[in-house]
């Protein structure tokens, strides 16, 4: 179903490195993938992956010290005569007027801390109304309802008085759907969930999973769903990355990537996560070693230090690339090459 | 079964204050724990799940009394023939008692003091009780991280060279130095990556068979839970409202609330997208909670007598308790 429609985002090869004073941290190595119109890409992988940045890599909000060193980041624009024109986001300064028209309003970005990314002087309400005009030109009291109906549709009771709350009068559940409501005030097209649901409970875990599902429905909204959880990805994804080390190991569709794992790492990570289907007191599988500091990152292949299919003089020199396997899927390991 | 628990948890409370205004006036009470019973045997794992504000955490420090309960009590089976009230014992004769009962935290990163050594670290408890000789403590050490995977080599290093998964390990060392019966672990793989989960999870069960410990632990991953547990209690605003062995937890959950947890946990297989319960609403305030049944609110099977009656922890099945009104009359479903 993938060829059937075209990308609405593509990454190509992007390398975003942090230069430090200890050496240079090559935080994302070369990562490709596409985002197809109302589907969910969901971008795994353990801490320092690269997961994140390359969330924000694509958004051009990178922290001080890092730096998009090469690659295509090509968002396809419709010009309004039914024609698409693509734009490199990558090409773009990141203070520049495109770069900041485009953050936000055509792509918009939700965090993990829902605490944290709210000012605790405004109330929400007004952190949505400046958001809100920001991208259109509206008087206050026209942003004011607009603030108010987008807060009733991610499902906030009586959204008329929580719009002067601040954040902290929140739970951690509404704050997150206040965030939601704030980067859909725009619009987007794409939506960048990062760990959009890891500080809550499971049972508003649910309910914002759910929210999030029901407004792609409404609105065909692009996901990129960045999380470190298996569970979450198997719930929400269409198409899976899985990354380590800031390259991606293997891409393809959800249900190859659980059930047709071909990375060593891929497949390990499956065995390794604890489940709730499992037997009661059951040990789990696991992987040797853990992820090495990303200043003494491996030659080669980044997993060859912890991978039981280690092939000595190959993975341990050369660096894989990603190949075809099958319909849709995609690993970078020297186990695949033809 | 008939064995005699190492630890016996009775009716305990813990309001803690609400004071308001000028006069600091007491405008009430937040009931983070209320009226929770249980048992522990020796080698037995209990863990307790919840969400957050369920009072999972307050339980626990009270057990070790790093909170001072506001009733209740806390038996503890000290040997064969002693059984000690530590809800009530004065601090000055907790110390001794506090051997056998060690804590491991939840984040390895603030929980290890950057400025000492690893030895330093895991021999503080020996120090501290009068455990040993200079030599003999090394020893000790040694042995120690050696249990829990690290190399002894690594003893005069200090913890910012170590992961978190390696972190953890040498808490966990530290909390077995004094040769305890009952570990509290609260939340101990919850800041960890999956594949370092993995292996502390198995640690801890395999240190479990090995020295026969008892653990309390205290999570809010029902997944990791099920991995680790004998029994589980569930907590829901202060009171447990359901406890029964793992599999009949988890297959057979006889509380709607132990049901909706459950059917909201992410199943890590897309061919099995849930059949999710959303709930309603927020968790209910410890300061105001509802009348009647805690959960009524939320519930979708209550009725009117959920609403007025609050309801008692009954036995329905051996070693199954459950506090609902209609445990014997609904059908709920679980996961296997």
């Amino acid at each position: 179903m993938q060829q059937t429609s075209q990308p609405i985002l593509s990454v190509r090869n992007l390398k975003t490195y942090f230069h430090q004073d200890e050496g240079i941290v090559r935080a994302v190595d070369g990562a490709s993938f596409d985002i197809y119109p109302g589907r969910t890409l969901g971008i795994v992988g353990e801490s320092g992956c690269g997961k994140s940045v390359t969330a924000r890599s694509i958004l051009q909000i990178v922290d001080k010290g890092g730096r998009i060193e090469d690659g295509e980041i090509l968002l396809r624009r419709a010009t309004g005569n039914g024609q698409n024109d693509i734009l490199d986001l990558a090409k773009l300064k990141p203070d520049s007027r495109q770069a900041r028209a485009i953050r936000g309003s055509e792509i918009a970005l939700i965090f993990q801390e829902p605490m944290t990314s709210f000012s605790p002087f405004h109330t929400v309400g007004n952190q949505i109304i400046e958001a809100i005009r920001l991208h259109k030109p509206v008087s206050r009291t026209e942003a004011r309802q607009e603030a108010i109906e987008l807060l009733r549709m991610v499902g906030i009771p009586r959204p008329d008085r929580r719009i002067d709350e601040y954040s902290f009068q929140l739970s951690g559940g509404l704050r997150q759907r206040v965030m939601i409501a704030m980067a859909l005030s725009s619009d987007p097209k794409v939506l960048i969930a990062d760990e959009p649901t890891t500080a809550l409970d499971v049972t508003t875990q649910a309910q914002v999973l759910e929210l999030l599902q029901q407004l792609q429905e409404e609105k065909g909204l692009s996901i990129i769903l960045i999380t470190h959880d298996m569970g979450v990805i198997a719930e929400m994804a269409d198409d899976v990355v899985v990354m380590y080390l800031g390259r991606v190991v293997e891409q393809g569709p959800v249900d190859e990537i659980f059930h047709a794992p071909k990375h060593p790492y891929t497949r390990m990570l499956l065995r390794s996560i604890p489940s709730i289907l499992a037997r009661p007191r059951t040990k789990l599988a696991t992987i040797a070693g853990s992820i090495p500091h990303p200043y003494n990152r491996p030659a080669g292949c980044p997993f060859h230090p912890r991978c039981p299919e280690f092939m000595p003089g190959k993975c341990d020199v050369l660096e894989p690339e990603l190949v075809r396997q099958g319909e849709n899927q995609e690993v970078s390991c020297f186990l695949y090459e033809e | 079964m008939n064995e005699q628990p190492l630890l016996e948890v009775k009716n305990l409370k813990k309001y803690f204050p609400i004071r308001k205004g000028l006069l600091r006036r007491l405008a009430g009470h937040v009931r983070a724990v209320d009226d929770v019973s249980f048992a522990i045997r020796k080698g037995e794992t209990l863990s307790l799940v919840g969400e957050s504000g369920c009072g999972k955490t307050t339980t626990s420090r009270c057990i070790l009394r790093a909170l001072d309960p506001t009733a209740g009590q806390i038996r503890y089976r000290s040997n064969e023939s002693t059984v000690v009230d530590l809800a009530e014992l004065p601090k000055s004769r907790l110390r001794p008692l506090r051997r056998q009962m060690q804590m491991i935290f939840q984040d390895p990163f603030s929980s290890l003091n950057p400025r000492m050594t690893l030895f330093d670290i895991i021999s503080e408890p020996l120090v501290v009780n009068n455990v040993g000789t200079p030599q003999s403590r090394r020893e000790r050490v040694a042995e120690l991280l050696e249990l829990v995977g690290l190399p002894p080599e690594f003893m005069n290093r200090y913890p910012h060279a170590f992961s978190g998964g390696q972190r953890q390990r040498i808490g966990i060392a530290r909390a077995l130095a004094l040769n305890p019966a009952l570990i509290v672990a609260d939340e101990p793989v919850s800041a960890l990556d999956v594949s370092v989960q993995a292996q502390i999870v198995n640690l801890l069960l395999d240190l479990q068979a090995e020295l026969g410990l008892a653990y309390l632990f205290v999570a809010h991953d029902l997944s990791v839970v099920k991995h680790v547990s004998d029994r589980v209690a569930v907590m829901y605003v202060g009171k447990i409202v359901e406890i029964a062995e793992t599999s009949a937890l988890f297959s057979q959950p006889r509380h709607p609330y132990t049901e909706a947890l459950l059917s909201a946990v992410p199943k890590p297989d897309p061919r099995l997208r849930s059949q999710r319960i959303i709930l309603e609403g927020e968790v209910a305030d410890p300061a105001h909670p509802p009348s009647g049944c805690y959960f009524h609110p939320r519930c979708r099977y209550a009725v009117d007598r959920c609403k007025t009656e609050s309801p008692e922890l009954n036995e329905i099945e051996p070693g199954h308790f459950v506090s609902c009104h209609r445990a014997n009359e609904i059908e709920l479903v679980g996961v296997s």
